[in-house]
C-alpha cells in the first residue's frame, strides 16, 4: 500500500484536485463571506428590494460555484472530465425542466387568472 | 494511471467507475431537488389566507443552521486531509466533529418544524407550506441519512483502519456531504431569504 515512491505521493497530493488545507480554507472563507452578504442584505435591509434579490441570487450562484470548485474539486482537468461533463449535462436538463415548468405554470396562471 | 485503485490514494480518485456511478446518483438528486424547488417557487404565493414566509421564518435561526452545515463541510474536508495523510486518529476526530455539526443542523431544523406546526403552520395549511415542508424536509432527510453514513464510517475507520476500500467509501461520503451543503445554499436563498422579503 505504501510502497509507492515519495515523488509519486507528492504527485498524487497535488493532482487530487489540489487536496490541501489551503484549498479548503479558501473555499470556507469565500463561502462564509458569500453567506454573510445575502443574510446581512436581507436582515438589515442594506438595499432596496430589487437590488437585494439580485444580491441574494448572485451570492448563491457564486457560492455554489465556489463550493463545487473548492470542496467537490470539479474542474476541467482530464481526470474530472466525466464528472464535470455529466454535471454540465445535468445543468442542461435542469434548465429545460425548471425553465419549462416555470414558463408553463406562469402562462397558465395568466390565462386562467388563478391569482385574481 | 500508473497507480491502481488498490492504494488509499487510488481508491479516492474521482475517475474510478464506482465513484463516477455515485456521481451520477448525485446528479439525479440534483434533478429531484430542482423539481422540488420549482414546485416551491410556483406555489410560494399561494398561502390560502394563511401565514407567508415573512411572518413565519426566523432569519437568525436559519443563519445558525447555515453556519452549522458550512462548518460541517469544512471539518469533513479536514477528515479527508487526515485520510490522505493516513492519520487514523485525525479521520475519527474530524468525522465526529462533522457529525456534531450535522446533528446541530438537524436539531435546529426539527425545532423550527416543531415551532411552525405548533403555530398552526402545518403542511395541510396551504400549498406554500406543503411545498416548504416537502423541499426542506427532503433536504433534512438527506442530511439525516448522511449522519447515519458518517457513524457507519466512524465504525469502519475505527475497526478496519484507513484501508483502500474504506478510503473509497469516505471519498463518496465526502461528495455526498459537500453536495448537501450546496443544496442548502439554494434552500436558504430561494426559500428563506426570498421568503422573508415577501
Amino acid at each position: 500500500m505504501s510502497h509507492s515512491p515519495a515523488h509519486e505521493e507528492h504527485h498524487e497530493d497535488t493532482r487530487l484536485g489540489g487536496l490541501n488545507v489551503k484549498t479548503y480554507i479558501t473555499g470556507f472563507v469565500l463561502s462564509l463571506i458569500l453567506t454573510i452578504i445575502p443574510f446581512g442584505a436581507v436582515g438589515f435591509e442594506w438595499f432596496d428590494t430589487g437590488t437585494t434579490l439580485i444580491v441574494v441570487a448572485v451570492a448563491a450562484v457564486v457560492q455554489i460555484l465556489v463550493q463545487m470548485f473548492f470542496f467537490l474539486h470539479l474542474d476541467f482537468s482530464a481526470e474530472n472530465a466525466w464528472n464535470t461533463g455529466s454535471a454540465l449535462f445535468s445543468v442542461l436538463i435542469l434548465a429545460v425542466l425548471v425553465g419549462g415548468t416555470l414558463w408553463l405554470m406562469y402562462s397558465l396562471e395568466m390565462r386562467t387568472m388563478v391569482g385574481m | 494511471m500508473s497507480h491502481g485503485a488498490n492504494t488509499v490514494h487510488g481508491a479516492s480518485r474521482p475517475d474510478t467507475i464506482v465513484n463516477f456511478g455515485f456521481w451520477v446518483y448525485l446528479m439525479s438528486d440534483v434533478i429531484l431537488f430542482s423539481m422540488l424547488f420549482t414546485m416551491f417557487v410556483v406555489v410560494s404565493d399561494n398561502t390560502f389566507g394563511g401565514p407567508g414566509g415573512a411572518e413565519l421564518f426566523k432569519l437568525r435561526d436559519v443563519f445558525f443552521e447555515t453556519m452549522a452545515l458550512l462548518f460541517s463541510s469544512i471539518t469533513f474536508g479536514f477528515a479527508m486531509l487526515s485520510m490522505h495523510a493516513k492519520h487514523k486518529g485525525g479521520v475519527l476526530l474530524w468525522l465526529l466533529v462533522t457529525f456534531i455539526f450535522g446533528v446541530l443542523f438537524v436539531t435546529l431544523e426539527l425545532h423550527e418544524f416543531y415551532e411552525l406546526i405548533h403555530e398552526g403552520a402545518t403542511p395541510q395549511t396551504s400549498a406554500f407550506l406543503s411545498a416548504f415542508f416537502t423541499l426542506v424536509g427532503t433536504h433534512g432527510t438527506h442530511v439525516t441519512f448522511g449522519l447515519i453514513w458518517i457513524l457507519v464510517m466512524v465504525g469502519q475507520v475505527a475497526f478496519k483502519g484507513v484501508t483502500p476500500p474504506v478510503a473509497s467509501r469516505l471519498f463518496r461520503l465526502a461528495l455526498f456531504w459537500h453536495f448537501l451543503d450546496i443544496v442548502w445554499i439554494a434552500v436558504f436563498s430561494t426559500v428563506y431569504l426570498s421568503g422573508v422579503m415577501g
